[in-house]
């Protein structure tokens, strides 16, 4: 072999035969054969555990009884779209779906500017300790369990011996309910959620910062600018794109309004204004035992999360960044 | 430095003020708790609930759960048994998939790489989920709280665009020396790759940690309950006799401090660690940040 084809020809590469088209293929899959052996545990997983209950999704259109087990889904009865119809003529459905789209909104409107907002305020700060400081306590609640979480906000706002309720009740002379009352509800699981995101989102946008061109900020003192200005004309501008990118996905997750906060804050005083549509199915699959009736409920939402993710990630597309794919 | 006007020297302060009402606002709550988990009957009765600061301290709350329970020792086996264990699989497939998943010249690499990513935007929903658990036969038993997490696919794609980004002349040489492919990746691949490793590791030890829902609906029985399980029965009783957990307990300190000395021993181990490896964490964002 001369030293010309040695080099042209990479050490690990797959035999470049002159058999048929079918035949190379095979042989290089077989060159590759430990590669696939390592994929293989992952896909196996990813078919068991994300494959099967998609296929699972059959017994929205049947009818299975609680207890009958794989052997019960089969002989099920097909019903069509009777659990749709059923759930689309609810009088919960117009609930559930308002209480989705109005705690995900809440959250967007409150909890998407915050961590913008805090990063600017960060990036002003010139005392790297105390800056260092703050970041590290902003990340706590990211790192907290929501049941931890939840057990923070009753030491504040329990309606029996929460200390800002008991302090606001003395203080005004009045009751206070924060966590049964359906006007204040809302408001606590914003808060909370804006709480425990706040600084870990901020991070992305701190990035961005950080690569800014500190000329950019020298020159703009030489031509007399001051840091509002600085702010307003360099930084925001250059982390532009950041915003854009997130709030897309922000938009294209909308029916996540936060199932694990909500399932452990709410409480049937509060219902009318916090069912959202997971906890919905998870209050009539799990507790209620109506497995086809909540797996068409969960199909409906998982279907429409993916039409608003595809938009989301078109819109995206359009304006030239780039999307999740 | 810069020279600030007046305005700019009035918006600093304001600046600065807020920033510290924020760390406040953070901190708050675990002091609140932290105080009430050491108040006693007595302070309990008179004042009324949760408390800033406790004016004396008596460890009877934790006492309870530690010394007179098996209840809390045995919860943190458990969840110790997941963080470990748990963790320790999750990586080992989050690798060896993605390791693979990142050999360019691989056939099929693109459609293996977008059955995954179906999973993403896509997904079966609670109730066949669980059907799926159910039908395993892995309801009660440990492994319910392992196996339906064992990849998640972002952190899977965020490992797979870091071996991507290893150059290929690397493995190219080991090969020529004579190595073969498990070798490339033992003894080349992983080492080079530690600070990913510890990137995800962290992320699967903490998700480990705080996951609540999964034990909440795949266990029933008692000694199989991790610790966010006690906590959650804890927090949500009202009477404490009623709780099955701690029925052995004969004289219940205040129902407040109880709750706290379990938060505060359910989440001191987080506390501790997490400053310390933030670092990886925000790594771990950013990598994830840059589409592959």
């Amino acid at each position: 072999m001369s030293a010309r084809s040695m080099m042209s020809q990479r050490p690990y590469s797959p035999p470049a035969a002159n058999d048929g088209k079918w035949r190379r293929l095979l042989k290089r899959v077989w060159f590759y054969r430990f590669y696939y052996l390592l994929a293989l545990p992952g896909l196996l997983y990813f078919i068991i555990f994300h494959y099967l209950p998609m296929i699972g999704i059959v017994i929205a259109f049947k009818d299975i009884s609680p207890f009958g087990g794989v052997a019960g889904i089969i002989e099920a009865p097909w019903v069509g779209f009777k659990h749709f119809n059923r759930f689309f003529n609810s009088i919960f459905f117009w609930n559930v779906i308002e209480n989705t789209v109005i705690i995900s909104g809440l959250k967007i409107i409150f909890g998407f500017p915050a961590p913008i907002i805090f990063a600017l305020m960060l990036n002003e700060v010139f005392r790297v300790k105390f800056k260092r400081f703050v970041q590290t306590v902003s990340y706590l609640p990211h790192f907290i369990s929501w049941v931890v979480t939840t057990g923070l906000v009753t030491a504040l706002v329990a309606t029996s011996g929460g200390l800002f309720t008991e302090w606001l009740n003395e203080l005004t002379g009045e009751r206070w309910t924060f966590l049964t009352n359906p006007d204040q509800f809302r408001g606590i699981l914003t808060l909370t959620h804006v709480w425990k995101t706040i600084g870990w989102s901020s991070i992305l946008y701190l990035a961005a910062m950080s690569a800014i061109d500190p000329a950019l900020y020298e020159a703009a003192a030489i031509d007399g600018a001051n840091r509002f200005q600085m702010a307003r004309h360099i930084t925001v501008p250059s982390i532009a794109f950041v915003i854009t990118i997130l709030f897309i996905f922000e938009i294209g997750n909308l029916l996540d309004a936060g199932f694990e906060q909500i399932l452990l804050l709410y409480s049937p005083a509060v219902y009318s204004v916090s069912d959202i549509i997971d906890t919905y199915v998870y209050r009539e699959g799990l507790l209620g035992l109506k497995y086809s009736f909540a797996a068409a409920v969960g199909l409906f939402k998982g279907v429409m999360a993916f039409l608003f993710l595809i938009a989301a990630n078109t819109l995206a597309n359009r304006l030239g960044q780039p999307g999740l794919w | 430095m810069l020279k600030l006007s007046r305005n700019e020297k009035m918006a600093h302060a304001t600046i600065y003020l807020s920033l510290i009402l924020l760390t406040l606002a953070f901190l708050i709550p675990f002091i609140i708790v932290f105080s009430t988990s050491f108040i006693s009957d007595d302070e309990f009765a008179r004042r009324g609930g949760y408390v800033l600061y406790p004016e004396e301290f008596s460890m009877g709350a934790y006492d309870i759960l530690f010394g007179r329970s098996q209840v809390i020792l045995n919860a943190y086996s458990v969840t110790l048994f997941r963080v470990v264990v748990g963790t320790g699989f999750n990586l080992a497939f989050t690798i060896t998939m993605a390791y693979a998943l990142a050999k360019r010249d691989l056939p099929g690499r693109v459609p293996l790489t977008i059955f995954v990513f179906i999973t993403m935007v896509f997904s079966g929903g609670l109730i066949p989920r669980f059907l799926l658990v159910d039908a395993l036969g892995l309801r009660n038993t440990l492994w319910s709280m392992v196996f339906p997490g064992l990849i998640n696919a972002w952190n899977m794609l965020i490992m797979r665009n870091f071996f991507m980004s290893l150059p290929e002349e690397l493995f190219d040489a080991a090969i020529v020396d004579g190595a073969s492919p498990p070798t490339v990746l033992l003894r080349i691949v992983l080492p080079l790759s530690m600070p990913v490793i510890a990137t995800i590791g962290l992320f699967y030890a903490v998700w480990h940690w705080n996951s609540w829902f999964d034990a909440a609906i795949y266990i029933d029985r008692s000694h199989l309950k991790p610790m966010q399980i006690i906590l959650r029965s804890l927090l949500e009783t009202t009477n404490m006799q009623g709780l099955e957990e701690l029925a052995f307990i004969e004289d219940p300190p205040p129902a407040a401090s109880l709750r706290s000395a379990l938060i505060i021993v359910s989440t001191v181990p987080v506390l501790f660690i997490y400053p310390f490896v933030q670092r990886y964490f925000v790594k771990g964002i950013m990598i994830g940040g840059i589409k592959g």
